[in-house]
């Protein structure tokens, strides 16, 4: 099968390549999306497809419209024009146009989205157990053994040790807190997760470890994800396919290694030039 | 009589009130938004459960109010007088004379029967309300039937306490729909709360919400699997009527550790007593 192959040269993940094989139907594909606030452009006209097991990044400077095109995505704003077509289990449908109650369920599904700051996608309240917990109850599980496990695992997966279980996420440091909303996202294993900034706010060598455990479960799980980032270290490691925003609008899209090497638009080059060198 | 209207509340208002509870009964367990009225009364001292009562009193009713089960603290004996003076009705202390009742925190260990009306004074009526605090999402939850939030707090008990130690308000499921926060009557009386032959109305004057379990509708406390349901109760019998099966208060009797346990009905402990039984403290049954 070459034809897929084409599609996705440079997909990372070879335990994707068998499944792709299968099933090459892209897993989100986003048609003429915009956003406007006011007479103000938050986003505009942005099309793009995501196939399974890819990882998409997403740069641009402060206000060039990445998060305000990833809340759209996410269902966490109504965009004003676009589609965003989802491939559920029923079929490819235009979540904008789901009923509420089922782009809730699949927020909490298929979906999962990693917040900048942990505070937001954490209850702070309640027990690092709980928080991981919480998806697995939200679907319908009722064994509290069975939900314990679960968490005993995915802490262990994010390498938070199971004796920490039941302290608040306020007694975790930022790394660790980040670790524990990813593993609030993952255990009821999505299959597209959103990430607005995953390591923003976090020192270089937590930053390194996050992106490695990422980097592993995104592969392992074969998660497709889309990154929202100003670090383009970030996309280099974890992205298949980058996208430059500038302004609301995209200004290049294509392979991560070929648009961060070889810079086509005026932006991108300013911006890949701007990387302070160590 | 003359200064009041029956049963203090204008006929508007009244009837504003039945329409909300007309629409509670007929979903069970949906809060349903009311005008509530400043009462001569404090916030928390049972505005809502006083403008139900209101609402569905007539002149033939014999009303009942407890208070944590006792129809002689503070609480119940003035809404009763509230009720004698504004209403005229007749009162009573005995549950089954009683045709209405109108209480706080407690269901009266006498069986309820058919065409009694229980009114339960609510203080928060959202259940969902201490792991969300926005009234927009809980209602948005409510309406997607999104409650894994209320299994987290669950939860959280075990994980802490080994056990689901929430022990009143324990939230319930209504009808296999609407997770209802029961007011915070001890989780013994839960089990009360479901196939009930009297009607069971809740009212929240300060949060503005009335809600109602018809009679005989099916009501479930949420558990574990693994950690099913139990009505606990302390491990003791009535000191005063030897009653095993009744909800207890504890009381300090001294301060060398002394304490009694008595039924917190104090209706259903008199009646026993009347009836010959005798506990610890008065000498076993005669």
């Amino acid at each position: 099968m070459s034809a897929p192959a084409l599609k996705n040269p440079a997909l990372k993940n070879p335990a994707l390549k068998n499944s792709l094989q299968l099933d090459d139907a892209p897993l989100l594909s986003v048609r003429g999306l915009s956003r406007n606030y006011g007479a103000r452009i938050g986003c505009a006209d942005v099309s793009f497809q995501l196939y399974p097991g890819e990882v998409l990044g997403i740069v641009g400077e402060s206000g060039s419209g990445k998060s305000t095109l990833l809340s759209c995505l996410a269902g966490l704003q109504r965009p004003d024009t676009g589609e965003v077509i989802f491939a559920t289990a029923n079929g490819p449908q235009d979540v904008l146009t789901l009923p509420e109650a089922a782009r809730r369920r699949l927020m909490r599904t298929d979906w999962a989205f990693v917040h900048q700051n942990p505070r937001d996608g954490l209850r702070m309240g309640v027990s690092a157990g709980g928080n991981v917990g919480e998806r697995l109850m939200a679907v319908g599980a009722r064994h509290y053994g069975q939900i314990r496990a679960e968490a005993i695992d995915w802490l262990g997966r994010v390498e938070i040790g199971p004796d920490r279980i039941d302290d608040r996420p306020r007694q975790f440091s930022g790394g660790m807190q980040q670790r524990l909303q990813i593993a609030r996202n993952l255990v009821t294993g999505p299959r597209l997760v959103f990430m607005d900034e995953p390591t923003g706010g976090l020192d270089v060598s937590v930053q390194a470890r996050l992106l490695d455990l990422l980097r592993g479960l995104v592969r392992q799980m074969g998660l497709s994800a889309i990154i929202v980032t100003h670090d383009l270290a970030v996309v280099r490691l974890l992205a298949d396919r980058l996208m430059v925003m500038k302004d609301g609008h995209v200004v290049e899209q294509g392979l991560t290694d070929q648009v961060l090497d070889d810079p086509q638009h005026a932006y991108t080059q300013l911006l890949v030039s701007s990387v302070l060198q160590v | 009589m003359s200064e009041y209207n029956f049963a203090y509340l204008d006929e508007g208002t009244k009837r504003m009130i039945r329409r909300a509870i007309l629409k509670a009964v007929a979903v069970p367990g949906y809060q349903v938004p009311f005008a509530s009225r400043e009462m001569p009364m404090p916030y928390g001292w049972g505005t809502g459960g006083v403008q139900v009562t209101a609402a569905c009193l007539t002149p033939e009713d014999v009303l009942k109010v407890i208070d944590q089960g006792a129809d002689d603290t503070t609480n119940a004996v003035s809404i009763r007088r509230f009720f004698q003076r504004t209403a005229g009705v007749a009162v009573t202390e005995a549950t089954t004379d009683a045709s209405l009742i109108q209480t706080r925190h407690r269901i009266p260990e006498a069986p309820l029967t058919e065409g009694q009306i229980l009114v339960y004074q609510v203080p928060i009526p959202e259940p969902l309300r201490f792991l969300e605090p926005r009234e927009t999402e809980t209602r948005k939850m409510h309406e997607l039937e999104e409650y894994g939030l209320m299994h987290v707090k669950l939860y959280e008990d075990i994980a802490r306490h080994g056990e689901i130690a929430t022990s009143y308000a324990y939230p319930v499921k209504v009808e296999g729909r609407y997770v209802m926060d029961p007011s915070p009557i001890p989780r013994f009386d839960n089990p009360k709360l479901g196939a009930n032959p009297a009607l069971q109305l809740f009212g929240a004057g300060r949060e503005q919400r009335i809600y109602a379990l018809p009679p005989h509708c099916r009501v479930v406390s949420l558990d574990f699997d693994d950690h099913p349901f139990t009505a606990s109760k302390a491990p003791h019998d009535c000191d005063l009527c030897g009653a095993s099966d009744s909800y207890l208060d504890e009381v300090i009797t001294d301060d060398a550790g002394g304490r009694m346990y008595v039924c917190s009905d104090t209706d259903y402990c008199r009646s026993r007593r009347e009836a010959g039984h005798g506990g610890r403290l008065t000498g076993e049954a005669a």
